[in-house]
C-alpha cells in the first residue's frame, strides 16, 4: 500500500509547462465566460464551474495515451476541454443550442465525445463510479491496455455504490484510475461534516486497492501521480485510487450563496495555492518564458474563449423536431 | 473598450434583483473574481464578481435599489487608459435573445384505419420441438453469445451455480469464465457496469435475481441506460439486456412479488419485453440481444417450466412491437401478457362453451406496444378486457384505455375493464396470497359484464 504523498519533479520541459499553464489557462478563462453568460440568462438550469480544479484534469491528461476513456460527474467542462474537446461545441451545449456536443440536449451536465473517449458528464451523484469501471471492464474484455479515468468528488466518495465498485474493480483486476477530486466541499458540507474517516483514497485498503493522496494544486504533482497509477493499471494489476486534494474556488452551482465557508479561506487558497500562478512562477523564474510570452498566451486563449462564445450565441436553438430524435438508436 | 457590468442571473428561476450593496466605488481598480456587490436574489444573498480586469467608471445602480431586471447594465468597467468619459452615455444592453415561444405540433390524428400485422412468425410448415420456457430462454443466450463475442452474461449464480433458476446452465462449460461472470450481491454496482461495458462497446446481459432486486440498480436503469442516447444527442449507444424473473411466484411474500411491466413501460429509451410463451421467449430475447437499445425483458418463475411448441430453425426472432392473435374472436377483445395470458386463455375456452367468442392478444411487448392490433380488434369486437398482475393504479391496462378512448371511442359498446393485482402489497397466507391475483374467474366475470351477457 502506497502511502507517500506525491512530490514535484523538477525536470519538467519549458514545452511542458507551457502546455500546462495554457490548457489550465482555457479552463479557468471558459469557466469565467461561461459564468458570464449564464448571468445574461444565455445558460439556463444548473451550471457547476470548475475554476480551481484545472490542475486535476490537466495533470491526468498529460499520464493518460489515445484511447484511455474518461468519465465525470456533473462538473465536466474542465475535463472536456483538457481531453481535447471543442470549446465551441461545448459552449453552445451549454447555451443549449444545435451546435452543442448533445445538440442541446443535454445540458452542461451531459455531453459525450466518443471520438475522445469521452463517456459523460453524469448527474446523478457517483453514477458514473460504476459506469467507468464498465468502461474499464470492456477495455479488459477485448484485451487491449486502455485505462479509464473515473472522477468522482468527496461528495460523491460517501455513495454506496462507489464501494460496491471498488469491491469488483478489484476482484476482476480492472485497468481503472479512480480519481477522488477532494475539493472540500460536497456542495455546501464539508468533508468533516460529512465523514469521521477523512481520509477518502484509504477507503480502498478494505478491498486491498493501493492509492495515494495527491498535491492537486501542483500540475506537476497530479501528472507524476497519474503516471504511477496508470502504470499500475496498464501492468494488469487492477484499479488505482488517487485523492487529490484540490479547491473549488466558485459556488457549487450558480446559485450559492457560500454561507459554510469564508472569503478569506477562498482568498488564501487564490492567493497562495493557485495552480496556474504556480505554473506561472515556474515559467517565470525558471526563464522558460517571458511576461510577453504569457501575455500572448493569455491573448491567445482569450480568442478562443470569445470565439467559443460568439458560436453559441449564434448556433441555433435546435430545430422542433429534435424533440423526438435520438429516442432509440 | 469600456464594458458594461450587466445585473447577473444568479439562479436558475431569478428575473430580477436587489442589488444590495455596493462593495467598490467608482475609481476603483479590480481584478477578475474580485467581489463587486452583493446581490438578492429570489433564493439568497449572493456575491458578485467581477469577470475581467478594470477600473470602476461608474455605478449606474444605486445600492439598496429593487426589482433590478436581469440583464441591466448596473456599472461600468474601464480597460486600462479609459477614462470615464469612456462611460458616458450607456447604450442599450444587448438582449439575450428571446426563445422563439412554438409549442410543438400536436402529433395528427392517423387518419388511416389501424391494422394487425399477422404475419406468422415463421414460415408455414416449420418443423417444431417441444421445449420448456427455461430451456428456450438458455438457447437463445447461447445462439447470440456464438454469433457475437462481444455479448456476454453477468449476475448474481450465473455461472458456477448454473443459474438461480437455471436459465443459464451450460453457459460457462461453454462459453467460460469470461463470458459468464458471476458477480457478488451487489445490483446497482454490476448494473452498472453492464452499463459502462455497453458504452466501451460490448452488449451484455445482466440477469437480475428476481426484478424485485433491480429496484437497487434502477437508477442504471433508467438515467444511465435509457437517458443516455438522448442526452448525448444521439452519440452513445446503450446496447443491453436486463432479464430475469418479474411478478409473484408461490409465497414468496410482498417483497418479492411485484410486476414493473408498467414502471418500465413509462420509461422512453426503454424497449420493455414480457414474453409468455417458449417460442416466443426465445425469438425475442434474441431480438433482444441485437438491439442496439436497452431492453428490460421481464420473464415469470412460474412460465419456466411450462412447455410450448417452438420452431425448429437455425435463426430466428420475433420483432418488437407486434402482438400475437392466440384465439380470433368476434364478442370481445382481451388483451393481457406474459403470465396473464394463462387466465386470458382459460378464460376464452370457458366463455366458448359459454357461446362468448374471444378474441386474445398477447402484447409481447409493452414497448413499443402494438395500439393497432388492440385497436383493429375492438373495432370488430366492441368490447375490451385487459388482464395483467401488476397494481391497478397507472397499469398497464390504464394505457391501453386511453389509447383506446382517443382512436376508438365510437367503437366501444361497453366500459372497458382493467383487471389487474389487487392493491395490496402481496400477504403471504395462500388464502390471500390467491385473492390477491388476478384469476381467471374475474376475466370470465369481466367478459360477461362488458358483453351483457
Amino acid at each position: 500500500m502506497a502511502t507517500r504523498k506525491s512530490t514535484t519533479k523538477s525536470n519538467v520541459s519549458a514545452e511542458e509547462l507551457l502546455s500546462y499553464y495554457r490548457d489550465m489557462l482555457l479552463i479557468r478563462r471558459f469557466e469565467e465566460k461561461a459564468g458570464q453568460l449564464y448571468g445574461m440568462g444565455l445558460i439556463g438550469g444548473f451550471c457547476h464551474l470548475y475554476i480551481g480544479q484545472e490542475a486535476v484534469v490537466v495533470g491526468l491528461e498529460a499520464a493518460a495515451k489515445e484511447g484511455d476513456k474518461r468519465v465525470t460527474s456533473y462538473r465536466d467542462h474542465g475535463h472536456m476541454l483538457a481531453c481535447g474537446m471543442d470549446p465551441k461545441g461545448v459552449m453552445a451545449e451549454l447555451t443549449g443550442r444545435e451546435g452543442g456536443y448533445s445538440k442541446g440536449k443535454g445540458g452542461s451536465m451531459h455531453m459525450f465525445s466518443k471520438e475522445k473517449h469521452f463517456y459523460g458528464g453524469h448527474g446523478i451523484v457517483g453514477a458514473q463510479v460504476p459506469l467507468g469501471a464498465g468502461l474499464a471492464f470492456s477495455d479488459k474484455y477485448k484485451g487491449n491496455d486502455n485505462v479509464t479515468f473515473t472522477y468522482f468528488g468527496d461528495g460523491a466518495a460517501n455513495q454506496g455504490q462507489v464501494y460496491e465498485t471498488y469491491n469488483m474493480a478489484m476482484l476482476w483486476d480492472l485497468p481503472v484510475v479512480f480519481v477522488i477530486e477532494n475539493n472540500k466541499y460536497a456542495m455546501g458540507t464539508s468533508v468533516q461534516r460529512a465523514t469521521k474517516s477523512p481520509s477518502l483514497w484509504e477507503r480502498g485498503a478494505a478491498y486491498g486497492i493501493t492509492g495515494e493522496e495527491v498535491d492537486g494544486m501542483d500540475v506537476l504533482a497530479v501528472k507524476a501521480a497519474g503516471e504511477k497509477a496508470v502504470a499500475h493499471c496498464r501492468a494488469g494489476k487492477g484499479p488505482y485510487i488517487l485523492e487529490v486534494m484540490t479547491y473549488r474556488y466558485r459556488g457549487h452551482s450558480m446559485s450559492d450563496p457560500a454561507k459554510y465557508r469564508t472569503r478569506d479561506e477562498v482568498q488564501k487558497m487564490r492567493t497562495e495555492r493557485d495552480a496556474i500562478e504556480h505554473v506561472r512562477d515556474l515559467l517565470l523564474t525558471g526563464k522558460h518564458a517571458t511576461e510577453d510570452d504569457l501575455k500572448n498566451i493569455d491573448k491567445e486563449i482569450k480568442a478562443i474563449v470569445n470565439d467559443a462564445a460568439e458560436f453559441s450565441k449564434d448556433s441555433p436553438e435546435p430545430a422542433l423536431a429534435e424533440l423526438w430524435t435520438d429516442i432509440y438508436a | 473598450m469600456a464594458t458594461e457590468i450587466l445585473m447577473p442571473a444568479l439562479s436558475p428561476t431569478m428575473e430580477e434583483g436587489t442589488l444590495a450593496k455596493w462593495l467598490v466605488k467608482e475609481g476603483d481598480t479590480v481584478a477578475s473574481g474580485d467581489i463587486i456587490a452583493e446581490i438578492e436574489t429570489d433564493k439568497a444573498t449572493m456575491e458578485f464578481e467581477a469577470v475581467d480586469d478594470g477600473v470602476i467608471g461608474k455605478l449606474l445602480v444605486a445600492a439598496g435599489t429593487e426589482g433590478v431586471k436581469v440583464n441591466t447594465p448596473i456599472a461600468v468597467l474601464l480597460a486600462d487608459g479609459e477614462s470615464a468619459a469612456d462611460a458616458a452615455p450607456a447604450p442599450a444592453a444587448p438582449k439575450a435573445e428571446a426563445a422563439p415561444v412554438a409549442a410543438p405540433a400536436a402529433a395528427a390524428a392517423a387518419p388511416v384505419a389501424p391494422k394487425a400485422d399477422t404475419a406468422p412468425d415463421w414460415p408455414a410448415g416449420t418443423a417444431m420441438k417441444t421445449q420448456t420456457v427455461r430451456e428456450a430462454l438458455r438457447d437463445a443466450m447461447a445462439e447470440e453469445m456464438r454469433a457475437s463475442d462481444e455479448v456476454f452474461v453477468m449476475g448474481e449464480e450465473v455461472a458456477e451455480y448454473q443459474g438461480a433458476y437455471k436459465i443459464t446452465q451450460g453457459l460457462l462449460d461453454e462459453f467460460g469464465a469470461r463470458r459468464v461472470i458471476d458477480t457478488p450481491i451487489t445490483e446497482h454496482g454490476f448494473a452498472g457496469i453492464g452499463v459502462g461495458a455497453a458504452f466501451g462497446g460490448l452488449r451484455p446481459i445482466v440477469e437480475f435475481m428476481t426484478f424485485n432486486f433491480a429496484m437497487q440498480a434502477i437508477d442504471h436503469i433508467i438515467n444511465s441506460a435509457a437517458k443516455t442516447l438522448y442526452m448525448s444527442g444521439g452519440q452513445m449507444g446503450c446496447p443491453i439486456v436486463f432479464r430475469g424473473p418479474n411478478g409473484a411466484a408461490a409465497r414468496v411474500g410482498a417483497q418479492h412479488s411485484q410486476c414493473y411491466a408498467a414502471w418500465y413501460g413509462q420509461i422512453p429509451g426503454l424497449k420493455v419485453v414480457m414474453p409468455y410463451s417458449a417460442a416466443d421467449a426465445k425469438g425475442l430475447l434474441k431480438q433482444a440481444i441485437r438491439d442496439p437499445n436497452p431492453v428490460i425483458f421481464l420473464e415469470n418463475e412460474i412460465l419456466y417450466g411450462r412447455s410450448f411448441d417452438v420452431p425448429v430453425l437455425d435463426d430466428f426472432t420475433i420483432p418488437f412491437g407486434k402482438a400475437k392473435i392466440w384465439r380470433e374472436g368476434t364478442d370481445v377483445t382481451i388483451v393481457s401478457f406474459g403470465i396473464g395470458m394463462t387466465y386470458a386463455l382459460e378464460a376464452a375456452e370457458r366463455l366458448e362453451k359459454d357461446g362468448i367468442s374471444a378474441e386474445v392478444i398477447d402484447l409481447r411487448t409493452i414497448r413499443p406496444m402494438d395500439t393497432d392490433a388492440i385497436l383493429a380488434s375492438v373495432m370488430k369486437t366492441n368490447r375490451l378486457v385487459t388482464v395483467e398482475e401488476g397494481f391497478p393504479q397507472s397499469s398497464v391496462g390504464n394505457y391501453i384505455t386511453s389509447v383506446v378512448m382517443e382512436r376508438a371511442f365510437d367503437y366501444l359498446d361497453a366500459p372497458v375493464i382493467n383487471l389487474t393485482g389487487k392493491d395490496v402489497p402481496m400477504p403471504y397466507a395462500a388464502n390471500l396470497e390467491k385473492l390477491a391475483l388476478v384469476t381467471t374467474d374475474e376475466v370470465v366475470a369481466a367478459v360477461h359484464k362488458v358483453t351483457y351477457r
